[in-house]
């Protein structure tokens, strides 16, 4: 993790301005924070970052390979789809606080040929590098996130996938006391699950994450440990995973099982491929006004010969 | 309480708390509590606030046809005009904030999104409305007023839809779900036959209060 005092400097062009920083709101989240925080450190042994009121995080200054600024530590951990906590952006963030992530263990299992179950301490072997990410979401908005992780083929070539195994099923942690939205959303599949083809899970964007913006994950951003598979509609790059199994068939996902035509099993970005009900050819990136045009696989190009020969308009 | 529902501090009570939702937003962006996507919170709000406000305006008439309650016909107008001046907002939000005047880009997204398209829909039947709202148009037009106006008809199914249309999943939303069902009551209590029932219904109910409210109290050991 990249010290605060080596950052590169950031040009006063780029510093918020502070009576917008320091608005009352903000003020009064981070006293409640910072509150909530001291009480939890009391009896919770916590990293030191993880105490410091998260309204102070100054803006990094780097961008995507596009040249892109990465988007504000409070957009990034305030503006959260998290269904298990809130239906509501907005709210997640704070719904989520008290969320228990330790301990916390990832079962690897399934058709693999040494099944293993990973505490947050097994993870760090497979170190931790920064990557900067668009994230799209299928709603029609997107961000630049630097996120902290390790590509997930480490993990999975330590457990050796059998030859029967062709995909990667994922499942988040399903804790009804501890997760308010699921109580309101009795309907829904849970807990919420994902899946990958082997290949892309094999890819070396596919990121298995476990920080972002030089810190420890927050809660509403999937801690502690989530996927980023960036050339995806962001729900694909499921939060807070509790198990990662192999398998021979397509597994069901959550979205793709509430609402198959709508949410298909590969979800890669595509602006020439609707949602069945709103167009995917823009989007609005946080922080800007007007709209950009969306790219194919969301700009990685490098990931369409995971594809060739299929009809992505029929495999969407 | 009675005086607050009776013409002048109902009215006074539509006149300010219309002008609320617009108060907040503005006092929400003054302080950049607008969310992380400020265009997004804009267009939410002023379209919650416009079929809020619609929605009022026609529960107006079968409130007065059910419950004899006069006073909501004087608010009625003021309450669609402010539903339609947010819809302005909405589509002016959309075009300008949204898609900066980007005509190409707007042109695809309406005939792709059918959620616009109803959107679209709502609002295109909704502005012949508020050019005639006034007496002038209404002395002007006079039968065929009654006709345009029932547009309306027509508009608050398609505003809902419009919103049922936009939500990742109604399982996760259903609240435009509820918008369907208090419209489709307050089209219902239009058709003439459950008019006439829902009324005769009422009459009866009062009739029956108002006897033993007669009665009362210790009226019954009496006999």
């Amino acid at each position: 993790m990249q010290p605060l005092t080596e950052m590169p400097p950031i040009r006063s062009s780029e510093i918020t301005p502070e009576h917008v920083y320091f608005s009352r709101r903000r003020v009064l989240r981070l006293g409640m924070l910072a509150l909530g925080s001291a009480a939890l450190a009391a009896c919770v042994p916590t990293t030191p970052t993880a105490q410091e009121a998260p309204g102070m995080i100054p803006r990094l200054n780097k961008r995507d390979e596009f040249g892109d600024p990465v988007n504000r530590w409070e957009e990034i951990t305030n503006y959260n789809n998290f269904y298990e906590f809130s239906t509501d952006k907005e709210a997640v963030a704070r719904l989520a606080q008290g969320f228990q992530t330790t301990p916390w263990t990832i079962t690897v299992d399934g058709l693999v040929r040494n099944p293993k179950t990973y505490d947050l301490d097994d993870l760090r072997k497979f170190g931790e590098e920064e990557r900067i990410y668009r994230l799209r979401c299928v709603e029609g908005w997107s961000m630049v996130i630097p996120w902290l992780g390790f590509p997930l083929h480490k993990l999975l070539r330590e457990v050796e996938p059998t030859a029967q195994a062709r995909y990667v099923r994922f499942v988040s942690a399903f804790v009804p006391e501890q997760m308010p939205g699921t109580r309101l959303l009795p309907l829904y599949p849970w807990p919420y699950t994902e899946g990958l083809r082997l290949d892309e899970a094999m890819h070396d964007l596919t990121l298995l994450v476990t920080g972002v913006y030089g810190r420890p994950l927050p809660p509403q951003n999937g801690a502690p440990v989530r996927l980023a598979v960036p050339w995806k509609y962001g729900f694909k790059s499921i939060k807070s995973i509790v198990r990662i199994e192999l398998v021979a068939e397509q597994p069901a996902t959550l979205w793709n099982t509430v609402a198959p035509h709508e949410y298909g099993f590969y979800s890669n970005v595509n602006p020439n491929k609707p949602h069945p009900r709103w167009s995917q050819a823009t989007e609005r990136r946080i922080g800007e006004l007007g709209r950009r045009r969306t790219l194919m696989f969301n700009g990685y190009a490098q990931v369409a010969p995971l594809y060739e020969g299929m009809d992505l308009m029929q495999n969407y | 309480m009675r005086k607050l529902f009776a013409s002048n501090g109902l009215r006074a009570l539509v006149h300010l708390g219309a002008w609320l939702p617009l108060a907040l937003i503005i006092a929400d962006y003054a302080r950049d509590a607008l969310t992380a996507n400020p265009i997004q919170a804009i267009l939410t709000r002023t379209g919650k606030a416009s079929l809020v406000l619609l929605v009022l305006s026609f529960a107006c008439t079968p409130l007065h046809t059910l419950l004899g309650w006069h006073a909501v016909l004087r608010v009625r107008r003021a309450l669609g005009l402010y539903g339609f001046g947010y819809a302005l907002l909405h589509v002016a939000t959309f075009v300008v904030l949204d898609y900066g005047l980007d005509l190409e880009l707007i042109a695809q997204v309406v005939v792709e999104k059918y959620y616009i398209i109803a959107g679209v829909a709502a609002f295109g039947l909704l502005l012949p409305l508020a050019l005639t709202s006034t007496r002038g148009w209404q002395r002007r037009l006079k039968q065929r007023w009654r006709v345009v106006h029932r547009l309306v008809y027509l508009a608050m199914p398609l505003a809902v839809l419009h919103f049922m249309l936009l939500v990742k999943s109604l399982l996760g939303h259903p609240e435009p779900l509820v918008w369907a069902g208090v419209v489709s009551i307050l089209l219902a209590l239009r058709i003439p036959i459950v008019r006439r029932r829902a009324s005769q219904l009422q009459h009866r109910l009062r009739h029956a209060l108002r006897r033993t409210a007669a009665l009362e109290p210790g009226s019954v050991f009496r006999s």
